[in-house]
Parts: C-alpha cells; sequence; structure tokens
C-alpha cells in the first residue's frame, strides 16, 4: 500500500520557527525557547489565525493536550501543538478574563482537540466558540459546577 | 430488505468492553452508520485531588492511574517533577528506568493481548497470554514488591537498585518469553478465523490519523514512523538501538502486529539497558518545594503519547497538574473507524484499541 | 387459599391450575410438617450445590479487575473452585466490585444488582469498594459500596492479590455452608 511517513531528521529548526511566528504575528510574545521547544503566549484574538498559520505553514500536525488553568483572576488554556516533521512542541498559552472564559475552538484543525475541549469545558468551565458539539463529557449532565475551578472546594463524599 | 435504523448500547457492564465505558451505535441493519462513545464511568477527579497531595504523595496514585501499565506513569509524574525541580536523575538510575519500562511496555501489550483474545473468541489466547504475563509480573514483583502498582520510580531516580542476581533473572525470562512469543503468534497468524476478523477491518490512513490526534501503535499501525523514543527522547533511549516497528496497512491486524514487534523490540532495549548500565548511585534528593513555574513532559507510554503539564506556586503541593491520555484522544477518534463495519467487528475494531479506563477518564 | 376454587378445576386456565395446586401442596406441607423434614434433608444438598458454583459476575471496573483476569488464568485457576465468570447478571450468583465507584456509575450498578437473581451475594474487592480508598476526598467517588448494596466479604488490598480473591471466595464458602440455606418450595 501507501508508504510508511518517516521523521528522520528535522527539516527546520525551533529558531527558524520562531522567527517566522515573530514576523507574521507581532502581538505573539514569544516566552521561551528551548531545544525542541517553544513556548508563546498570544491573544485570544490572534489565535486562530496562529493556529492556521502553524498547521499549514509550519506543519504542525499534532495537536498534544488543551490544558485550561484556573489563576484565580484569569484564566489560562494552554495548548501543546507538536510538530513531527520539525520535532518541535510548541506551547501555546492564552489568557482569558475570568468572566467570559472564551476562546476560539481548534477542532475545525485538528480532530484530536475535540475531547479535550469537552473536557475543559466539562472541568473547568472554558467556552470554546465553534466546537461542533459542547456537552459535559466526564460528568452527569446534571452537574451545575465546574470541579475543577480553584474556588470549588472538595469536600468529602458520603 | 430494508429496516430500520436503531440505537444499542454496548456497555457500560458488556463483555466486549474492558473498563466501563459505553458505546452507542446506530445501526441500519448490522451495519454502523453512527457511533458515540460514551466515558466518564470512572472519573474520579485525580487532577483536582492532586492539588491537595504534596508531590511525594502523588507518586503511588500516579500509579493508579492506567493500571495496565502503572509504571509508565509513575515515571512520567517523576520525570514532569524532575523538570520541574531543576534535578536530574543519575545516570544508572535512568538505564534501570529503561530497562523497568521496557518490562512494563512489554507486560502492558500482553494484557493488551489477553483482552483481545477473549473479544475475538479464543480463549486460549487469553490463558496463554495471562501464563506468560505472570513471568514478567514476578520480574516486576521481585525489583519492587507489587504485582501491578509499583510505585517504583522516585523524583530524583528510583526507589531500589536491581535485586541479586536480577539480570540473570530476566535474561531467562526473556529467552523463554522469546520462545513462547513464537508460540502465541503461531496462534494467531495461522488462525483462519482471527484473520478474516481482522483484516481489513477498521481502516485508517495516516493523514486522517494524526488529525485525529491518534498516537502509539493504533498511530504506527497507519503508516507514519512517530515514536516518542525517537522523536523527543528522554531517559537513555537515545543510546538505545532498536527499531520502530510500523506497518502500512492500517487495520486491526496490522495495530494487532505493531504491537507484537514491539514487544521483541522491547526486549533487545531491556537486554542493552542491563547490560550498559553503569555502576553508581540511584537517586539524588529532591527538595520539598520546587520553584515557580510550569513544566511539561511527554513520553511514549504502551498506548501512545502520554503528557503531564504541572504548574506550581512554589508551596509544597502541585497548582496544577494535567494529564494527556493517549487513550482518551485515542477513543475519540474512534467513531469514523467503525463507520461502516458490521456491529460484529466492533470487539475487533475496539479491542486492538488496549482500553483502560483509568487513565481516560481520571 | 381460596378453597373454594378447588371445586372449579375444569373451568380453571392451565396457569391457574398450576397455581392452585402449588398452593395447595406448599400449604399441605407446611401444615403437616412434611416441609421441615424435607428442608432438613435437602439444605446441605442445596447449599453444597450452592456453593461449589458461585459464578461471579464478569464485571471489570478498575485496578482490581486485572487482579479478578489474572485469577482466572493458568496460574491461579479459579475454575478449579467453581467459580465462573458469566457475563449476564443473570446467570450470576456474585457481584465482585472490584474498583472506586463513581457517581456516574452508582445507578447502573444499583441496577446490576437488582438484575441478578436471589440468592446472591456481593464481594467487595480493594480500598476503593471498600471505603474509598486512596480517593477519599475526590468530589465524584461514592466512599464504599456498602452505602448503597449490601456487602458479605471485603478484600483488603490496593489491589488485592489474586489469592486475596480466591480467600474471600473461600470465606464466601464458609458463610454459605454455615447459612445451610436451602429449602423445598421456597418460602
Amino acid at each position: 500500500m501507501s508508504q510508511v511517513i518517516v521523521y528522520d531528521s528535522p527539516d527546520r529548526s525551533v529558531e527558524d520557527v520562531t522567527n517566522d511566528i515573530r514576523s507574521k504575528f507581532p502581538s505573539v510574545e514569544v516566552l521561551k525557547v528551548a531545544p525542541r521547544r517553544m513556548h508563546l503566549r498570544a491573544p485570544r484574538e490572534v489565535f486562530l489565525d496562529l493556529c492556521k498559520f502553524m498547521k499549514d505553514d509550519l506543519s504542525f500536525e499534532h495537536n498534544s493536550c488543551v490544558t485550561p488553568v484556573d489563576y484565580m483572576d484569569h484564566f489560562t488554556v494552554v495548548y501543546h501543538i507538536s510538530s513531527w516533521t520539525n520535532h518541535i512542541m510548541a506551547e501555546v498559552q492564552v489568557d482569558l478574563p475570568r468572566d467570559d472564559p472564551t476562546v476560539d475552538s481548534i477542532t475545525p484543525l485538528w480532530g484530536g482537540a475535540n475531547w479535550h475541549e469537552r473536557e475543559a469545558y466539562d472541568l473547568m468551565g472554558v467556552v470554546f466558540k465553534g466546537h461542533p458539539d459542547l456537552r459535559r463529557i466526564m460528568l452527569p449532565e446534571e452537574f451545575r459546577f465546574h470541579p475543577l475551578r480553584k474556588d470549588f472546594t472538595v469536600g468529602r463524599r458520603v | 430488505m430494508p429496516s430500520d435504523e436503531m440505537w444499542i448500547n454496548m456497555g457500560p457492564q458488556h463483555p466486549f468492553n474492558h473498563g466501563l465505558w459505553n458505546l452507542r451505535v446506530k445501526l441500519k441493519g448490522e451495519t454502523i452508520t453512527q457511533a458515540e462513545p460514551i466515558i466518564g464511568y470512572l472519573h474520579r477527579g485525580w487532577e483536582k485531588m492532586v492539588e491537595n497531595r504534596t508531590y511525594s504523595q502523588i507518586v503511588p496514585l500516579a500509579d493508579r492511574l492506567c493500571y495496565g501499565s502503572s509504571l509508565s506513569w509513575n515515571h512520567l509524574y517523576c520525570l514532569t517533577a524532575e523538570k520541574l525541580f531543576g534535578i536530574e536523575a543519575p545516570e544508572r538510575a535512568k538505564y534501570i528506568r529503561v530497562a523497568v519500562l521496557e518490562l512494563q511496555r512489554i507486560t502492558s501489550h500482553l494484557t493488551w493481548l489477553m483482552a483481545v483474545g477473549t473479544d475475538l473468541g479464543s480463549y486460549t489466547i487469553m490463558t496463554w497470554s495471562i501464563r506468560e504475563r505472570e513471568l514478567f509480573l514476578d520480574l516486576l514483583c521481585k525489583l519492587s514488591g507489587a504485582r501491578m502498582t509499583y510505585n517504583y520510580c522516585r523524583i530524583g531516580g528510583v526507589r531500589n537498585d536491581f535485586p541479586e542476581n536480577y539480570e540473570r533473572d530476566v535474561n531467562r525470562t526473556l529467552d523463554e518469553f522469546e520462545r513462547r512469543l513464537r508460540d502465541l503468534e503461531s496462534l494467531m497468524d495461522e488462525n483462519e478465523p482471527f484473520l478474516m476478523r481482522t483484516v481489513g477491518i477498521g481502516k485508517m490512513d495516516g493523514k486522517t490519523a494524526m488529525n485525529l490526534g491518534l498516537t502509539g501503535p493504533i498511530m504506527r499501525a497507519s503508516g507514519v514512523d512517530m515514536d516518542l523514543r525517537r522523536l523527543d527522547p528522554y531517559e537513555v533511549y537515545e543510546d538505545m538501538k532498536f527499531e520502530i516497528c510500523t506497518h502500512t496497512d492500517g487495520d486491526v491486524y496490522a495495530r494487532y502486529r505493531v504491537r507484537m514487534d514491539e514487544m521483541r523490540e522491547s526486549m533487545k532495549i531491556v537486554r542493552q539497558a542491563m547490560a550498559e548500565a553503569p555502576s553508581g548511585p540511584i537517586r539524588v534528593k529532591a527538595p520539598r518545594c520546587p520553584p515557580k513555574g510550569n513544566a511539561v513532559c511527554h513520553v511514549e507510554d504502551p498506548r501512545g503519547e502520554s503528557l503531564m503539564y504541572m504548574v506550581s506556586d512554589g508551596t509544597e503541593r502541585p497548582y496544577r497538574l494535567k494529564v494527556r491520555s493517549p487513550n482518551f484522544v485515542n477513543l475519540s477518534a474512534s467513531p469514523p473507524m467503525l463507520l461502516g463495519f458490521k456491529i460484529s467487528d466492533v470487539p475487533a475494531i475496539m479491542g486492538v484499541m488496549d482500553m483502560c479506563i483509568g487513565e481516560t477518564d481520571r | 387459599m381460596d378453597i373454594d376454587l378447588s371445586f372449579n378445576a375444569m373451568t380453571m386456565t392451565a396457569k391457574q391450575f398450576g397455581e392452585m395446586t402449588k398452593t395447595l401442596v406448599r400449604e399441605t406441607m407446611v401444615a403437616t410438617g412434611g416441609k421441615k423434614v424435607i428442608d432438613k434433608i435437602t439444605a446441605p444438598i442445596w447449599s453444597w450445590g450452592q456453593r461449589n458454583s458461585v459464578y461471579p459476575l464478569h464485571f471489570g471496573i478498575a485496578c482490581c479487575a486485572l487482579e479478578m483476569a489474572a485469577a482466572g488464568g493458568p496460574r491461579y485457576d479459579v475454575e478449579r473452585l467453581g467459580i465462573v465468570f458469566r457475563s449476564s447478571p443473570r446467570q450470576s450468583d456474585v457481584l465482585l466490585l472490584n474498583g472506586w465507584i463513581s457517581a456516574k456509575i452508582r445507578p447502573s450498578l444499583k441496577a446490576l444488582y437488582e438484575q441478578m437473581p436471589s440468592p446472591k451475594w456481593v464481594v467487595a474487592m480493594g480500598e476503593c469498594t471498600i471505603s474509598g480508598g486512596p480517593w477519599y476526598d475526590a468530589y465524584n467517588v461514592i466512599q464504599g459500596a456498602d452505602t448503597f448494596i449490601p456487602v458479605d466479604v471485603y478484600v483488603p488490598g490496593c489491589p488485592s492479590r489474586p489469592e486475596a480473591m480466591i480467600q474471600a471466595f473461600n470465606m464466601l464458602n464458609k458463610k454459605l455452608t454455615a447459612e445451610n440455606r436451602g429449602s423445598f418450595l421456597d418460602d
């Protein structure tokens, strides 16, 4: 049948890729660049465009993880997006205000983010705009709160 | 003959699903037209709970994330914590970890084979792979004192060195297992019903698989040479000589083949790591509280890419600990594999996924 | 028993007739003390049959389920003790709980227990089913199976070894012997 897709040596270096992002999106802040790692912070307005650019032009093929973090005064959604071609894992942080935790969904780009975003909605209450099927996934539908938020305190359940 | 469409619930208690989850399938006649996995039956709030535990208390809890391959989760947690603390395990500990991780990979694949055996109607496959698995459980039991949840890795190394004559025992077991693996393979590769139920079922090509976030043996069976042991090496995998097993067909049979080949490669790695392990300390002391910041780490679990993201606020408890389970994503990608196949193919397609709901639901 | 009905035996349906004869035999046996005698003779036989064929439900929840599977394997081989795993709750006698119970699975578990025909027993295997175990402060875990179904045997361990599971079934065996339950014409 088809050939095996092999990723031998990286096509482009991390610095190269970072410079591309810097020149295309001046509003994206580069936090740290390390071998095989790239840490970015993007405003939520340009986030979806950044992802499109990363997927189409920088060959980031794989969405590893979507992590919402509750910092009490704001939410941060951390995306881990990997490029097997360039051997890079990018970490994109998007800050959201506490009273309006809405961000664009990346499920249309990477299908692997589907359940991660549902889980983030379920446990943290972050709303993803454009998600095809944003429902609770872990907890029963009748749950009325988002347990991973810091203001939800755990009591012993009997 | 025209027939109405109907929804069927397979689960939460169903002989084909190993673990508690529910697969809702919509059937037209016997053909699946829509599928929807429902999970959450084992959700216990792991990520919330660990926010109330100190860093060293989480090590045994990480074991219980996935009981089929507890050591790889244990190791992933320790690796991420080490990154956060800014320490590094000594060289000998790294070799020990690699050897033990590969033993765990073989055990996990045998557990998977056991499940597939019952699903595909061959009880012999199940009993034989349980028999083989016990050999490795004995080895790991000798090392750590537990059969399944080992609690072996520590932040900054491993708990104890190899016991006496361990290398000899491991080599003997591997020699014996190599012979028995051939028997096991002949049990399936020369079995016409097994081939009929696996070849050409649940096809998925590499590009789709990549977009859906599949990782691990399922991804490699679709003809993508993706293994984090190579692409993003951790511990001492850079120095190990092994091949990444791939297959181009992308069907159930290919996934089964990839896992069987992987066991052989794992045996190679175990032998190498045991022979090349340098002498020296096995553990460094970790501080109680890490500095503020975050750390991320991903490793190649027997099931795929598992990732942990840890945020610290400078106290002795993590502020946030997120787990990316490979099965969680693999399961979300299962509906496209099921569409168009018959309902009797469901156990074959979902069986080779190697379901472990403990890590999927967390 | 409605004695009058016995005179209308000819006009009864088969079902009604069966019902009537059953009640008639039963009440006669109870009234004459024959039931007691027969029960005394048959109870050990019933109990022997019961304790040598305890069929647990093939129901894996979490970690201990793997030990349950290992117990079914060649090394421990519980089938020699008459412990055969059945896939349907209608065919099983023992509900073997092996893992933590979340709020989402609790109703289904209750339903499974209710679907099992009587007499039935419950074995709680592992810390999670006994008391919540390591998840004592989790928001979604029920703190012990005995909060909603009666449990007969507790097996400690996290996860408990197959030997412990076998011992639990031996204890259940003793319990069945001591109960000496079994009756001709059920109570």
